[in-house]
């Protein structure tokens, strides 16, 4: 086994990044999210890799899109308003069917907003943030060790369904430090890349692009996207379940909002209280089999998030019927990061 | 008996949707030549813009990436980087390469890329119906300047080639024409010559072609041709602009 190493949450994600066989990164300066390109821009030549610092988020998306056409592995990582003008190049590249990885790690907003921990991102994530009804995956890290381990996934479940695949964590993952096992990228079984550009040489010729004009050809298209997204969500879902087994009330939640619960829920269990924890890994596909399981046996959720409620109408399609779903969020800025005590509080309250 | 003049192996043997008197049929047949005489075909990897010549992969028998409007240099770097040993060409239009896709097209060639860049001037936006494109000329009236471009309030017409110029990273910049034979004939030797930098490696080759669009411009194709070496050129001037390999 390796050795525990002690590292960031951004350079997890960097150092996964190589160890996933990605030798080429895109991006442009931004906060809390620069130690990513920091750290490929160091690593990556010695690798015969390439490291370009691009004139914006819009130009690295799409030389992201450019590589990734060819057949490499290649990965593009930005904070919130870069990632607002990446969107063009997420929709191409699911319309072209191209993998990539996109790193978010997010920052509060509208707007400029802040650089505080957010999860205002969640729609924009999860619902296809660009234009033309598509989607991604979406991972949620909620400490250092899933940086690493999601980011190597992403890469992999990009390959095999043949789309772009986004870790979606923020300041405190990105920012931490925690003990690390650096993994070994997993034997996955990838298919073959036979639709890549490389010369046609004396083959057939190939194109990647996200224009169908001919009669039924883009409906055609568009059904298939939709029954790969279905095939996702049936085998792609994960999630994390805390002392739910006996839980009275579970407490809803990803990311670095999950960590600050579950620092909640161990101190209601030592008052005596049956509370327990989902945490969503895959934002996209959403584990709305664990919310319908969980469920039917127990009838309270409460949902807590960094914004003023998006997973929630996530976790409301998904529950029985007769569940009750509570909601509790502090949208993101200075400050505003819920201590594990409002929590405890917020729990006490629902259950 | 020998054969003189025959379709390009690069070009498909199709017919193209452009419209009569469209210039773009004929810098694509030229592209085509380039590429068949440097025999790059098969390792080539062309890189579609957003405009009427979007079908790029219709014409030419080659690999395409079709890349977002304007985006199309950054598309064409992504390729090249992870792909060193592909010939890669992007062939856009004025409002993509001049309008929207103004930061790629700078940094792609300031970065000095080992791409070639195909940009058709045609002072005006194709496909979307012939509005305003920040190369129509001043007094040009288009769908979207129905009083004619007003300086004062559009700005003056971007000369790229000139431009592009300023910046180290370029290697070879031209404008060239196809309006008459003399110019096509030159417009051939340029296109061979920027494609001589990327085989050779030697860095980010530019070709600006001054281009017709009879349809848009409301003209008919001899007028519209006349155009074109009339008060097209009299603005944008046809030459090379810059040529730093000593080949
Ligand atoms: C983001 C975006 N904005 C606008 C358009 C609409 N559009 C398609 S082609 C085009 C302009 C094409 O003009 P040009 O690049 O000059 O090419 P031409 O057709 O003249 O050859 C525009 C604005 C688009 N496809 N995408
Ligand atoms: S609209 Fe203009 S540029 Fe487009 S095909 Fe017709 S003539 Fe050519
Ligand atoms: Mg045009």
């Amino acid at each position: 086994m390796s050795k525990r190493l002690f590292v960031k949450g951004n350079e997890a994600i960097a150092m996964a990044a190589i160890e996933a066989g990605c030798r080429y990164y895109f991006g442009y300066p931004i906060t809390p999210q620069s130690d990513i390109p920091e750290y490929l821009s160091r690593e990556l030549p010695k690798l015969n890799g390439e490291f370009i610092q691009a004139e914006s988020e819009i130009a690295s998306i799409n030389m992201l899109l450019g590589a990734s056409a060819t057949g490499v592995r290649a990965m593009t990582s930005s904070s919130s308003p870069g990632i607002s003008l990446k969107q063009e190049g997420i929709s191409y590249m699911a319309g072209a069917e191209l993998p990539g990885v996109i790193v978010n790690i997010s920052r509060s907003g509208p707007g400029l907003g802040g650089i505080d921990a957010s999860q205002a991102d969640y729609f924009q994530s999860v619902k296809g943030g660009g234009h033309g009804g598509y989607h991604i995956v979406v991972l949620a890290p909620s400490s250092v060790q899933e940086m690493y381990d999601l980011t190597m996934l992403a890469f992999d479940l990009a390959d095999l369904y043949r789309m772009p695949a986004m870790i979606l964590g923020d300041s405190v993952v990105g920012q931490m430090k925690e003990p690390l096992i650096a993994n070994k990228r997993p034997q996955t079984e990838l298919p073959v890349k036979d639709w890549v550009v490389r010369g046609k040489g004396v083959g057939e010729q190939r194109v990647v692009k996200s224009l169908f004009l001919g009669d039924g050809e883009l409906e055609a298209h568009n059904n298939r996207l939709h029954d790969k997204y279905m095939l996702l969500s049936a085998r792609e879902a994960r999630w994390e379940e805390f002392e739910t087994a006996d839980a009275e009330l579970v407490v809803a939640a990803f990311g670095s909002t999950a960590r600050i619960a579950k620092t909640a829920i161990m101190q209601a269990r030592q008052e005596g209280l049956k509370v327990g924890l989902l945490r969503p890994i895959t934002l996209y596909p959403f584990p709305q089999r664990a919310f319908a399981d969980l469920t039917r046996r127990c009838k309270r959720i409460l949902d807590i998030e960094l914004n003023n409620g998006q997973m929630v109408e996530d976790v409301r399609l998904s529950v029985a019927r007769d569940a009750e779903v509570h909601f509790y969020g502090r949208p993101p800025g200075a400050g505003s990061l819920p201590t594990p005590e409002e929590l405890l509080e917020q729990i006490k309250k629902h259950y | 008996m020998q054969q003189v003049f025959k379709r390009p192996v690069s070009l498909k043997d199709v017919q193209t949707h452009f419209c009569p008197g469209c210039h773009h049929g004929t810098i694509h047949r030229l592209v085509a030549e380039a590429m068949d005489e440097f025999g790059v075909q098969q390792r080539t990897i062309g890189v579609a813009s957003v405009g009427c010549s979007v079908f790029l992969y219709g014409y030419f028998d080659i690999d395409v990436v079709e890349a977002p409007h304007g985006r199309a240099p950054a598309v064409a770097t992504g390729v090249k980087r992870a792909r060193p040993d592909s010939f890669v060409f992007t062939y856009q239009g004025d409002g993509d390469l001049a309008a929207i896709g103004t930061a790629e097209i700078i940094h792609a060639a300031n970065r000095g890329e080992d791409i070639t860049v195909i940009f058709v001037n045609n002072t005006t936006y194709g496909m979307t119906g012939g509005q305003m494109a920040p190369t129509t000329l001043v007094g040009q009236k288009t769908s979207t300047s129905p009083y004619g471009r007003n300086q004062a309030k559009d700005g003056a017409p971007i000369r790229m080639a000139e431009l592009l110029t300023q910046l180290e990273g370029v290697a070879f910049a031209a404008r060239v024409a196809v309006n008459n034979p003399r110019n096509l004939l030159d417009a051939k030797k340029q296109i061979k010559r920027a494609f001589r930098y990327q085989v050779e490696g030697k860095g980010f080759s530019f070709i600006e072609a001054l281009s017709a669009c009879p349809t848009n411009w409301g003209m008919n194709p001899i007028a519209a041709n006349e155009r074109v070496g009339g008060e097209m050129a009299d603005y944008f001037k046809l030459g090379v602009y810059k040529d730093t390999a000593e080949f």
